[in-house]
């Protein structure tokens, strides 16, 4: 574990691997240190942004360094299932590239459960990994300007489902009809991290 | 209690609503947003009379029109235009009467607080537009009536608050070492405190992209996305740094070489397109 500066009023710790984010995360939000506004999971990083009003920096790094890391997902994380139509533009030329079929493909991302790792890229886009899932996706050279909605794809070691139209690189495999990310909805978010994900194949 | 408050008769280059963010939700992507230079806003809310979560208009470069709908009680802060009789002064704006804001004199941002708030309806806790997310209320336009609500505590009795204008000419903010200063060059740190940086025209409220000496990486290759704060120093392939300000990205994956301190980004989010920015090496690094 490193401790990283990261201006007046956060601190950046970076770890060995994701497993060790996640297990750091775990504890940090069962037991989250006074005057700590923010936690926030990354690939390789978990950043704490404090507020210098009621907290120092060194104090929270003593909290973090005494922090016994949790391994796992948190708790009673609950198992949202995703039904997806799997028909997305880069399925083919994924599945080839991967030297399995489309059939294959679907049959890996939908066989084992998923695990939002952390979020980002825009508000309710989480960063999904399939433990065992062995996944190594090349992101397509050229992103794409508007990626439509609900579209869900796969990119490096991670899952991913777009909330919106936006832009994006990753390989699009399919859609859910399911809303990751509504404001006047309560949580707004369905991916957080830690909760699990079943995506499940929806034909016809 | 709520009612109408404020016509919206022209908005300049840009007029949103904000208050103090979204903290607390970055973890699900959501950053935090909120008013620019943070102290301006905080003062146009203490003077009259507001609590601090209440909701101000963020008014870029001037040009904000507004009629009372019924008497009201504003100030002004942050960038001084022309034309408000409110300037750090609150002062009354009868039902009917037009504030009118000028181009300011100095500095980009102009905080127009009403006593009781703008009082439109929040967005995942905030009545904050995130500019880059595309959260919260609409951008501000021609024609809309902004409710205003109410405020339990008492006015302050200040008629005026002493504080300094945004300065016109070249800023300098000091700058701590950044969590990625060991991914660039020898002579990247020297740059950035030793050389003039010109803020452009492509500056918003998620950054001000600077012009000036590029900074050159040592290391290559990606860099895990990582979580970001307002701030931050980020250095694109192109080399010269974006400064983060209220809507920055909740992770990125560009280096950050350096971190101007909190209180001194509000001085940066007044800083103007030609402006000049120097960063001092040291500063107040965290307690």
């Amino acid at each position: 574990m490193r401790l990283l500066p990261s201006g007046s009023a956060a601190l950046l710790v970076e770890l060995a691997d994701l497993d060790a984010v996640l297990a750091l995360y775990a504890a940090l939000t069962d037991r989250p240190p006074a005057g700590v506004v923010d936690v926030v999971p990354a690939a390789r990083t978990v950043l704490l942004v404090t507020d210098p009003a009621v907290t120092t920096l060194a104090a929270v790094a003593a909290v973090v360094r005494t922090t016994v890391p949790r391994p796992g997902t948190p708790a009673g994380a609950e198992v949202v299932q995703l039904p997806v139509r799997y028909d997305g533009a880069d399925l083919a030329e994924l599945a080839g590239l991967l030297r399995l079929t489309p059939g294959e493909l679907v049959r890996r991302h939908t066989a084992r459960e998923w695990t939002v790792a952390f979020c980002g890229f825009a508000p309710g886009f989480g960063y999904l990994t399939q433990p065992g899932g062995d996944w190594d996706v090349p992101r397509r050279a050229t992103p794409r300007t508007r990626v439509p909605p609900g579209s869900v794809a796969l990119a490096g070691e991670f899952s991913g489902v777009y909330p919106r139209q936006s832009p994006g690189g990753w390989q699009l495999i399919g859609r859910t009809d399911v809303a990751v990310f509504a404001v006047d909805r309560e949580p707004a978010a369905l991916l957080r991290p830690g909760t699990r994900i079943r995506f499940t194949e929806v034909t016809g | 209690m709520t009612c109408a408050g404020l016509t919206v008769l022209a908005t300049g280059p840009l007029t949103t609503v904000q208050d103090r963010g979204r903290p607390g939700q970055a973890a699900l992507g959501v950053g935090r947003s909120g008013a620019a230079d943070r102290a301006a806003a905080a003062l146009a809310n203490r003077l009259v009379g507001n609590p601090p979560d209440a909701a101000v208009l963020e008014v870029t470069f001037g040009g904000l029109v507004v009629r009372a709908d019924r008497d009201l009680l504003v100030v002004t802060t942050g960038a001084r235009c022309a034309g408000s009789p409110a300037h750090n002064a609150p002062a009354a704006l009868a039902a009917g009467a037009e504030l009118r804001l000028g181009v300011p004199a100095s500095g980009l941002r102009t905080y127009l607080a009403v006593r009781g708030g703008i009082d439109v309806p929040p967005v995942l806790g905030s009545r904050s537009t995130d500019v880059l997310a595309g959260l919260g209320p609409a951008v501000v336009a021609a024609g809309d009536v902004l409710p205003v609500g109410a405020s339990p505590l008492p006015l302050p009795g200040v008629d005026l608050a002493a504080v300094a204008e945004p300065p016109a000419g070249e800023v300098t903010v000091p700058v701590l070492l950044g969590p990625r200063a060991d991914w660039f060059d020898v002579g990247a740190w020297p740059a950035l405190t030793g050389t003039a940086y010109t803020v452009t025209s492509e500056s918003n409220r998620v950054g001000l992209r600077l012009a000036g000496e590029a900074l050159t990486r040592l290391r290559t290759g990606e860099l895990p996305s990582e979580g970001m704060v307002r701030g931050a120093l980020q250095v694109p392939p192109s080399g010269t740094p974006v400064l983060f300000l209220a809507d920055h990205p909740v992770t990125g994956g560009y280096p950050v070489i350096g971190y101007v301190a909190d209180p001194d980004v509000d001085r940066c989010a007044q800083l103007r397109p030609g402006q000049s920015l120097r960063f001092r090496a040291g500063g107040r690094p965290g307690r």
